[in-house]
């Protein structure tokens, strides 16, 4: 029995000390978000965006846009289906979605969803992926970390996981990403969503798809070589 | 005529330290899983990782402790000759596999991620059912 209240004790101690040292560890970074030490390829700042409609529309809207934005999230799901039918659809826009991931301060798990997108466009899902966290944007409610909930978003809509998976680990999208912030930063955007219209921020809150579709008509009503 | 019972404990002991660790982990008290893959934070961020509000490894912690306690009584010499510790160590334990049974072929067929402390987990508790049922047998 002395040999048996040993070995307890042995293996008591190791456990104890184990919890110990992993509870004293310095707290882990955010999951997900960007590393300080993001380098920027030549690549990554060439990335044009995520681009939905075509490259011959008259009239180009760049919006910035961070996935854990509330009213990023409201624009996406009330405002942007009747955009896409009204004016990308019909060839008098091309949309371009960039990614603004506010700092962790802010929101926490901006940039892990973006890169949850940008992982799902390698597979070719990027609009899908979009549409899929703003559309279900409990995650942004709950505070805990969204990876599960973005991987099965990505399952939803066909994302291959075990790609997927590896892609997130590896912060595969970062310098990308950072080189879409440092573009927004350069045109002085001062929040998400931020709108440009061939070059030209789009001030007022007014986000609606009716101002959108009355800016669009009226650049293209004033450039007639524009006209589809 | 005791030792099943007293490799039990160990196990249980392992167990209970594992269960703890992701628990701590649950609760914000350890704050990222030494886990080769990145797997164990995607199965641990997952709905199934609480189970009616309360974390999956505090169930582990619980099931453990008790199967620790009832091996270490069994162990005694006045209880080393009773056959009622076995058997409730083989009934609780048999649960516990069963459970574990579960949470892996979530990992497997649903979450599609692996959490190598979950795995640890499984293989101590499949050891104790093991065990136990080795020590039932013999008995009988």
């Amino acid at each position: 029995m002395k040999r048996f209240y040993g070995l307890l004790a042995v293996v008591a101690i190791a456990a104890v000390a184990f919890l110990i040292y992993s509870a004293n560890q310095p707290a882990a970074a955010v999951p997900g978000a960007a590393a300080s030490n993001v380098t920027v390829s030549a690549q990554d700042s060439a990335f044009p965006g995520y681009i939905l409609g075509s490259d011959s529309a008259p009239v180009k809207v760049e919006e910035f846009a961070d996935y854990e934005c509330p009213i990023c999230a409201m624009f996406a799901t009330v405002q942007f289906p009747t955009i896409r039918d009204q004016l990308i659809k019909t060839g008098k826009v091309q949309w371009v979605l960039r990614d603004y991931p506010l700092p962790p301060t802010t929101h926490r798990w901006s940039h892990l969803a973006a890169n949850a997108v940008a992982c799902a466009s390698e597979q070719g899902k990027a609009w899908d992926m979009i549409d899929a966290v703003f559309d279900h944007h409990d995650w942004a409610l709950q505070g805990s970390n969204p990876t599960s909930v973005f991987r099965g978003l990505a399952q939803g809509i066909g994302v291959n996981p075990t790609t997927w998976d590896a892609c997130v680990a590896a912060d595969r999208y970062a310098g990308r990403i950072q080189a879409s912030l440092s573009r927004g930063d350069a045109l002085g955007v001062g929040g998400t969503p931020t709108f440009f219209i061939d070059g030209k921020e789009v001030a007022s809150t007014d986000r609606s798809s009716d101002r959108f579709q009355r800016i669009v008509d009226s650049i293209i009503a004033a450039h007639p070589k524009k006209k589809k | 005529m005791s030792l099943h019972r007293q490799v039990v404990a160990v196990l249980a002991l392992v167990g209970i330290a594992i269960a703890t660790y992701l628990w701590l982990h649950a609760i914000g008290v350890v704050g990222t899983l030494k886990c080769g893959t990145g797997g164990c934070e995607i199965v641990q961020a997952s709905t199934y990782a609480r189970l009616l509000g309360i974390p999956v490894a505090f169930y582990g912690v619980v099931g453990y402790v008790v199967l620790f306690g009832l091996a270490v009584a069994g162990a005694q010499p006045a209880l080393v000759q009773r056959r009622w510790p076995t058997t409730w160590l083989v009934a609780l334990s048999g649960a516990g596999f069963l459970f574990t049974l579960y949470l892996t072929s979530l990992e497997m067929f649903v979450i599609h991620a692996w959490c190598r402390w979950c795995l640890a987990s499984a293989a101590v508790m499949t050891a104790i059912v093991v065990t136990s049922l080795a020590g039932f047998l013999r008995k009988s």
